[in-house]
């Protein structure tokens, strides 16, 4: 098992699933909450373009990726609030685009070919370079600080957009923040388990959770253990099988929601049947029985 | 914490008398009512107010002061634009003509977000994510602490909050277990949590039963008892009835009625049923403490 660890590659390709594992998790719980779970997919189609715009002018895809998709999702988020009836349409324009501008310059790029994007597109173990680990995991610290740090604010806007703006707190930043950290999750993600299959370890991992857990801490806490422990198994599995990652760990992570939604749904049982237990001795009607039975006995 | 109690010192006196006084009094002997800060200014001034939606004018020109201290209903049939009214007082729908002052501040330049707490209309749509009845509730303590980690005095206002309505047994359970009324009662513990001068609630008794009817209403007495302000959006006056100062009826977008509340029917209007000001004599209003706790 160990001697994995011997390899320089799968070194980096560990410490990235981590950084991924954490990451995607930690941003997808805002997004599903917003009821937004396919945001992630849509900027992943719109990175590829700025994968491709890496390939064409010589730049490391990771920082070109960032910064188109970072746009993207900042359009994205414009759609959203003034694009109320067509903004569907403006969206799958976005995705779309994304996608064939990404697969036009890449056959325009001298280096790039098809076989270039299938790495992008479904993950590569193989493929983590020394600066991928860099640029991953400076971008990594600032999704953890954002998640993290701005928990309470982004789980205001989140659950409850307009009572948010009445507490003062600057919803649109904070939604725009929201916006590029997602976007940074999504170039985080993209070299482990692939653009098309970035969304499934946000929104996987948060489902899973949430079959099991009450409060939004907790969700919040199993998710990112969620998400570790896909991501760092289903990379090992692909180095001894030689699959791509992605694929292995959206299929670990859906496992691993099946699994918790098998154990949690009697647990659930439970507990309901405890609370109407509970309800049940609080009336009142027992008492007033019991005694009109006592008077009743006693005339 | 500190500027409650100047609020609740400086609302007690003249300030309550004044909120109490009928429509269309003047301003000027507002003015001397002595409240620290801006004692002039009402927390809801709207004149000539208009706002249309998708196209379609809901606000006509409408006029709505709330004076400090006042309890005021706002009624009216569906679609007469009273939630859009109240929505625009809180930012959420823009107004295409008119102007509105909070606190003596036109809204445009308006900050002070923690002197106002509202409730929105409760929707039945379950969030995506579980949260518990803390957590939601601790959202409402942003209003006054936006950034940074929450201290002792947070924790300990949104569990004064929580008690308040009677949830504080339920602070770990999430919220998606909870019926329509302990629902209700966590999104008013959530405004409250901000300890907020103004009081803003769209529709707060809809689809609430009538043990949490009770506790509403006692909480919202015991929020006047203090001294706070309150907009309400209601349908019918129902039990809240006793509390209220002054009634503004819209009908299409306009206002048609403001001043008492109109007539009640049905077991308020029964004889030998005494109509008592809460305000007036406190021990008047049998308040069912069991049902606080």
């Amino acid at each position: 098992m160990l001697e994995i660890l011997d390899y320089a590659f799968m070194q980096r390709a560990l410490l990235a699933a981590v950084l991924v594992g954490i990451t995607a998790p930690a941003v997808g719980i805002y997004l599903v909450q917003r009821r937004q779970a396919i945001m992630g997919d849509g900027i992943g189609h719109v990175a590829l373009t700025g994968v491709a715009l890496g390939f064409l002018t010589g730049t490391n895809p990771v920082w070109t990726a960032v910064l188109v998709s970072a746009l993207g999702a900042i359009l994205m988020e414009l759609i959203r609030w003034y694009g109320k009836t067509r903004g569907d349409l403006a969206l799958a324009m976005l995705f779309y685009g994304g996608m064939a501008g990404g697969v036009l310059l890449i056959n325009l790029s001298p280096t790039g070919s098809n076989a270039n994007l299938t790495t992008y597109l479904f993950g590569s173990i193989t493929t983590v370079s020394p600066q991928d680990v860099v640029a991953i995991s400076l971008l990594a610290a600032f999704v953890v600080v954002t998640t993290l740090g701005l928990r309470r604010q982004l789980f205001a806007v989140c659950q409850d957009e307009e009572f948010a703006r009445v507490t003062g707190l600057p919803v649109r930043t904070l939604n725009l923040l929201l916006a590029i950290t997602a976007a940074v999750t999504v170039t985080v993600a993209m070299r482990v388990v692939g653009l098309l299959l970035v969304s499934a370890l946000m929104v996987v991992p948060v489902a899973a959770a949430q079959q099991a857990t009450r409060g939004f801490a907790m969700t919040l806490a199993l998710a990112i253990t969620i998400g570790v422990v896909v991501t760092l198994s289903g990379t090992v599995f692909s180095f001894y099988r030689n699959v791509p990652p992605g694929a292995s760990i959206v299929v670990l992570a859906i496992g691993v929601f099946a699994l918790i939604t098998a154990l949690a749904a009697p647990l659930a049982k439970r507990r309901a049947g405890r609370v109407a237990a509970a309800e049940e001795r609080c009336t009142l009607r027992d008492d007033v029985l019991v005694q009109s039975t006592a008077r009743s006995a006693r005339s | 914490m500190k500027a409650e109690e100047t609020r609740e010192s400086g609302v007690t006196g003249e300030s309550r008398v004044a909120g109490k006084s009928v429509a269309g009094e003047s301003g000027a002997a507002r003015e001397e009512s002595g409240v620290a800060g801006d004692p002039a200014a009402d927390p809801i001034s709207l004149r000539g107010a208009t706002a249309t939606l998708g196209g379609r004018p809901v606000l006509r020109g409408i006029d709505l002061t709330v004076r400090r201290g006042e309890v005021v209903a706002l009624l009216g049939a569906n679609g007469s634009g009273k939630s859009t009214a109240v929505r625009s007082i809180v930012g959420q729908v823009p107004l295409s003509g008119g102007e509105l002052t909070l606190f003596g501040t036109p809204r445009r330049r308006f900050r002070d977000w923690a002197r106002i707490g509202y409730v929105p209309q409760r929707t039945t749509a379950a969030s995506g994510v579980p949260a518990t009845v803390r957590e939601v509730v601790s959202a409402g303590r942003l209003a006054r602490r936006r950034f940074g980690p929450p201290r002792k005095a947070d924790r300990a206002a949104v569990q004064r909050a929580l008690e308040l309505v009677g949830m504080a047994d339920r602070a770990r359970d999430p919220v998606s277990a909870l019926s329509g009324g302990q629902h209700q009662r966590v999104l008013i513990a959530r405004a409250l949590a901000g300890e907020p001068e103004l009081l803003i609630m769209d529709e707060p008794m809809a689809g609430v039963d009538l043990t949490s009817q009770e506790i509403l209403a006692g909480t919202l007495r015991e929020q006047v008892a203090g001294g706070a302000t309150v907009l309400l959006v209601l349908h019918e006056l129902g039990p809240l009835e006793p509390l209220i100062d002054r009634a503004v009826v819209l009908r299409d977008g306009c206002v048609v009625h403001d001043g008492p509340p109109p007539k009640a029917v049905g077991q308020h209007a029964l004889p030998g049923h005494d109509h008592v000001h809460p305000h007036a004599a406190p021990d008047a209003e049998p308040i069912r403490t069991g049902l606080l706790t």
